[in-house]
């Protein structure tokens, strides 16, 4: 779910298959629907779902799509290209960013020192070099 | 002191998910999908769930979004029936192949390949 399949769903269909913009959306949102409805029951069984937050996020998002999606098929193909164009790179760079930040937190030594090499640590630390428990 | 320090951050956080989740819900019924990916934040960040419980709501948060924006479109007439049915049997096929080799692949590695893809993508559309 976090790598978002169906997000390039809708750029291959349109470009790779030239596939209209609005049915592109269709077909996207229509086969999401299957396959989330097998994994919803996956994830019900593991009790990995928290309904009190569901709820919170579902009311709002649901009228605001439902806004959205009475608006698209009023709108030209061309301004939702445009529109999801803008959305997949404000994304994909917002998203890369935050990876890359998470990669070299994750790969930097942690800085850990006990108390017998207290000196040593104070010295290493003077020199600017790397050093772990 | 602190009882009105809660309370202004549990306002805050309630104000930004109403936000956040319209947002998500907005570009999930324009663009008919993506909102998924502003979703899994909303429940990580905003109400903090783990990343398992938050991509697990997610899925069950989107689906009745997709559902009604689906019905929708069908009633306002832009679906293509037989690229539908092939679309969706692929989709279901490639998320089987996909969950199976997802454990053989590096993480990190295939994210970066997916954002620079969407980058791409996006770029591609903007252009026309």
């Amino acid at each position: 779910m976090g790598m978002g399949g169906g997000t390039l769903t809708i750029p291959i269909l349109t470009l790779a298959l030239g596939i209209g913009q609005k049915a592109a959306q269709a077909v996207n949102l229509i086969s999401f629907v299957p396959m989330a409805l097998v994994t919803v029951a996956i994830h019900c069984k593991n009790r990995l779902i928290d309904f009190g937050a569901m709820i919170k996020v579902v009311i709002p998002a649901l009228a605001a799509c439902v806004i959205g999606a009475l608006i698209a098929p009023a709108m030209s193909s061309r301004a939702l290209s445009i529109g999801f164009g803008a959305f997949l790179i404000i994304l994909g760079a917002f998203q890369s960013v935050v990876a890359i930040k998470n990669k070299l937190k994750k790969d930097k030594p942690s800085r850990i020192c006990n108390c017998a090499g207290a000196y040593n640590c104070v010295v290493l630390d003077m020199c600017d070099r790397e050093y772990y428990d | 002191m602190k009882a009105d320090a809660l309370n202004k951050k549990k306002k805050y956080t309630a104000l930004f998910t109403v936000l956040a989740s319209v947002a998500a819900g907005c570009v999930n019924g324009l663009f008919g999908g993506g909102g998924g990916m502003l979703v899994v934040p909303i429940f990580t960040v905003l109400l903090s769930l783990s990343v398992k419980k938050a991509h697990a709501t997610a899925v069950a948060t989107i689906l009745p979004m997709s559902l009604v924006s689906a019905i929708i479109y069908i009633v306002k007439g832009c679906v293509e029936w037989n690229i539908t049915y092939s679309v969706g049997g692929g989709v279901i096929v490639g998320g089987i192949i996909g969950a199976l080799l997802l454990k053989k692949v590096n993480n990190f590695l295939l994210s970066m390949v997916f954002y620079l893809i969407m980058i791409a993508a996006g770029v591609k559309m903007l252009i026309g």
